[in-house]
């Protein structure tokens, strides 16, 4: 117990500094003492830092943080449900679906002004037609799931349904300005740079939405460890919390998803680290540290995303799973314990 | 009426949709299953002992008919209720991923914890309970996933226990464990039942232990009836021999067990030994489709020493100290073709 608890505080420790250096770094590096000056509401010493920050790092840093959170618990959602440990958020065609709005909305936009793009009211449109996307894929995969007896169905309607909506996607695509594909390219390689203070004050209810909704089900979740019947045999209502589950991971991966564009590997990856972290598959303890290696992962992969002193942004996807997934799997081969952690 | 479980006029099966008929497995099924007993529900494969298990779980809705629980109809109590009464050890294979064992039978206080799960001591107590109860308290502070079959059942009995129920409804517990581990599991139901005054239901396909330890057996038969009582009067009635009887298998109601029936026609023989090897010798004769007989054998088997054997066979011929495997080969070479010999019904 208390080796476990000293390992959530080492880790809310480094998700504080991995929030400091995201603020202080980046094109133009912010010395440590200013930014915590900012973020703590004193002057800097430089009165362009609060500018910097108050515009582009915070939220960016916010981002990021708000991201990793809601997508690594999305994932350890359902890993467990799923009863899979290679389910991501996005098995349930968040992503495709999201795609398919942003790649709808280009379509239109380029239609009458193309210059526009993503900048502007064009950007707050992207956003707006990707959440709409991901939440019609999600509602369409939740009336499904109604007449659904199992759970690998389920997985099955998922997939599927996200591979149907990839194929409209790539209609749309092929049929309108090959600029646009190029723009839903740039979109797809995920990016916490581009929100603003709005999109934050939308982006952060969303997200907090979601995270209630997973805190309020971690019983359920705990007696689904053991499978649907047993958990049925204990009171469990499996098809509410099967439903539960899908609308706690519209509003994490789809909120995300329409601010930040498809980001690869956390959802997937997140919760695996958090398990080996804590060693329990317990969600009460599971799902807050998910929270917190999710945002310490993402807020990293901003920071090396945007070296110092260059102008140079590498996309978030890039790093992720360029510099993420040989982690992970370095992680998790050294473990021992990887051979019973799943699920 | 006291404890347990009583089923009236059940009829179990599935679903099918709305408008295809429903699948009937069982119908009309009257019995009682008391508390303070331990009853075995036994059958050949594909009677429908796993769907009337998980009719009686309140798992799957009953088509027909009614489960009573302690006097109550358990399709009108609502779940937690019910999992406070009723606990199941399932066949669904359990993936406890990195849970320990103090951990999954903890998981067990489901029906009686608070929204957040979070245990209170009453509830470390009776898991700790639980865990010695299923005779687990030498695994406690293992993980499950590093478990025998043998210990992970125990852990999950153990789980069950946590629930604090009246009633203990098991799914074939026994099917993946050795001999040894069969017997204690058995024996470990058997005792929650008598001491703490469970109603332990339990299906299993080993029969023979089932005859052994059970106060009440619950017999399915091909034709979807099911004989209940004492494992004895099951016996006595011949109703065991029918069900399980098959092709050159025969039910011995002395011994309460299953015999390779001898074959008819084949050569008598007659073997000279004392016990127990005259009786392994009769079995490895039997096998080899030789009819044992004591009197009137054209062949004789004898022992000679400890471990070896003289036969003679029909001709007269003498073959000396054999060992078991010379034997064996012995009893195949000389003995009656065996496409001749016929196992009978």
């Amino acid at each position: 117990m208390t080796r476990r608890r000293f390992i959530v505080l080492v880790t809310g420790a480094v998700t504080v500094v991995l929030f400091v250096l995201a603020v202080a770094l980046g094109p133009v590096s912010v010395p440590p003492v200013d930014t915590v000056r900012v973020l703590a509401g004193a002057d800097p010493s430089d009165p362009r830092w609060s500018v910097l920050i108050g515009t582009v790092r915070l939220p960016r840093a916010l981002t990021a943080a708000l991201a990793g959170a809601a997508l690594g618990v999305a994932g350890a959602l359902v890993q467990t449900l799923f009863r899979n440990p290679l389910a991501d958020p996005y098995v349930l065609g968040v992503s495709s679906g999201a795609g398919l709005g942003v790649a709808l909305s280009l379509a239109a936009v380029g239609g009458v002004s193309f210059a526009d793009g993503f900048v502007g009211t064009g950007r707050l449109g992207a956003v707006g037609a990707a959440a709409l996307g991901a939440a019609a894929v999600l509602g369409l995969v939740l009336v499904l799931a109604r007449w659904v007896r199992s759970v690998v169905t389920l997985l099955v309607v998922g997939v599927m349904v996200g591979s149907v909506t990839t194929a409209v996607v790539s209609l749309v695509l092929v049929w309108s300005d090959p600029r646009i594909a190029q723009q839903f390219v740039v979109w797809g390689l995920g990016s916490v740079d581009g929100t603003s203070r709005a999109d934050l004050a939308v982006l952060a209810p969303v997200v907090a939405a979601g995270l209630a909704v997973a805190v309020l089900s971690v019983k359920p979740l705990n007696a689904l460890l053991l499978g649907e019947a047993h958990a049925r045999s204990v009171g469990v209502p499996v098809r509410r919390l099967r439903a539960v589950v899908v609308v706690a991971v519209a509003l994490l991966a789809g909120g995300v998803t329409a601010f930040c564009g498809p980001i690869a590997f956390v959802g997937i990856a997140v919760p695996h680290l958090a398990r080996l972290l804590v060693d329990t598959s317990d969600h009460r303890v599971l799902l807050p540290v998910t929270a917190l290696v999710g945002a310490a992962v993402v807020l990293a992969c901003t920071v090396a995303g945007h070296p110092p002193g260059t102008e140079t942004v590498v996309p978030l996807n890039v790093v992720t799973s360029l510099v993420g997934a040989p982690v992970v799997i370095a992680v998790l081969l050294r473990s021992r314990r990887f051979a019973v952690a799943v699920s | 009426m006291s404890g347990g479980i009583t089923l009236d006029a059940l009829a179990v099966g599935y679903r099918a949709g709305r408008r295809r008929p429903p699948r009937t497995v069982l119908a009309g099924v009257h019995a009682r299953a008391a508390a303070g007993e331990l009853t075995v529900l036994v059958g050949p494969n594909g009677t429908g002992k796993s769907t009337l298990l998980h009719t009686v779980a309140g798992l799957l809705p009953p088509l027909a008919g009614t489960v009573s629980l302690d006097g109550a109809d358990l399709a009108a109590l609502p779940p937690a209720e019910r999992a406070r009464r009723l606990a199941v050890v399932l066949t669904e294979r359990v993936e406890p991923g990195l849970l320990s064992v103090e951990e999954l039978v903890a998981l067990g206080r489901h029906p009686h914890t608070g929204p957040t799960g979070a245990l209170r001591d009453v509830d470390r107590k009776v898991v700790a309970a639980a865990v010695n109860a299923a005779g687990a308290g030498h695994l406690a502070g293992r993980r499950v996933a590093e478990l025998s079959d043998g210990e992970r059942q125990r852990v999950l009995v153990a789980r069950a226990l946590a629930q604090e129920p009246t009633v203990l409804l098991l799914d074939e517990p026994t099917a993946f464990l050795d001999v040894s581990a069969r017997v204690g599991l058995l024996g470990l139901l058997r005792r929650l039942a008598r001491d703490d005054g469970l109603c332990v239901l339990v299906s299993t396909h080993d029969l023979e232990q089932a005859l052994r330890v059970a106060d009440r057996v619950w017999l399915l038969d091909r034709a979807g009836a099911l004989h209940a009582g004492p494992p004895e009067a099951l016996v006595a009635d011949g109703v065991v021999g029918e069900v399980f009887e098959a092709q050159g298998l025969a039910f011995d109601p002395a011994a309460g067990a299953f015999t390779v029936r001898p074959a008819t026609g084949g050569t008598p023989v007659a073997v000279v030994a004392p016990e127990p090897e005259a009786a392994l010798v009769a079995r490895l004769l039997s096998r080899e489709g030789w009819a044992v007989v004591q009197e009137d054998a054209v062949a004789t088997v004898t022992r000679t020493e400890l471990g070896r054997f003289t036969a003679v066979d029909g001709e007269g011929t003498a073959v000396e100290a054999m060992g078991w495997a010379e034997l064996a080969s012995w009893a195949r070479r000389a003995g009656p073709d065996c496409s001749k010999a016929t196992f009978t019904q």
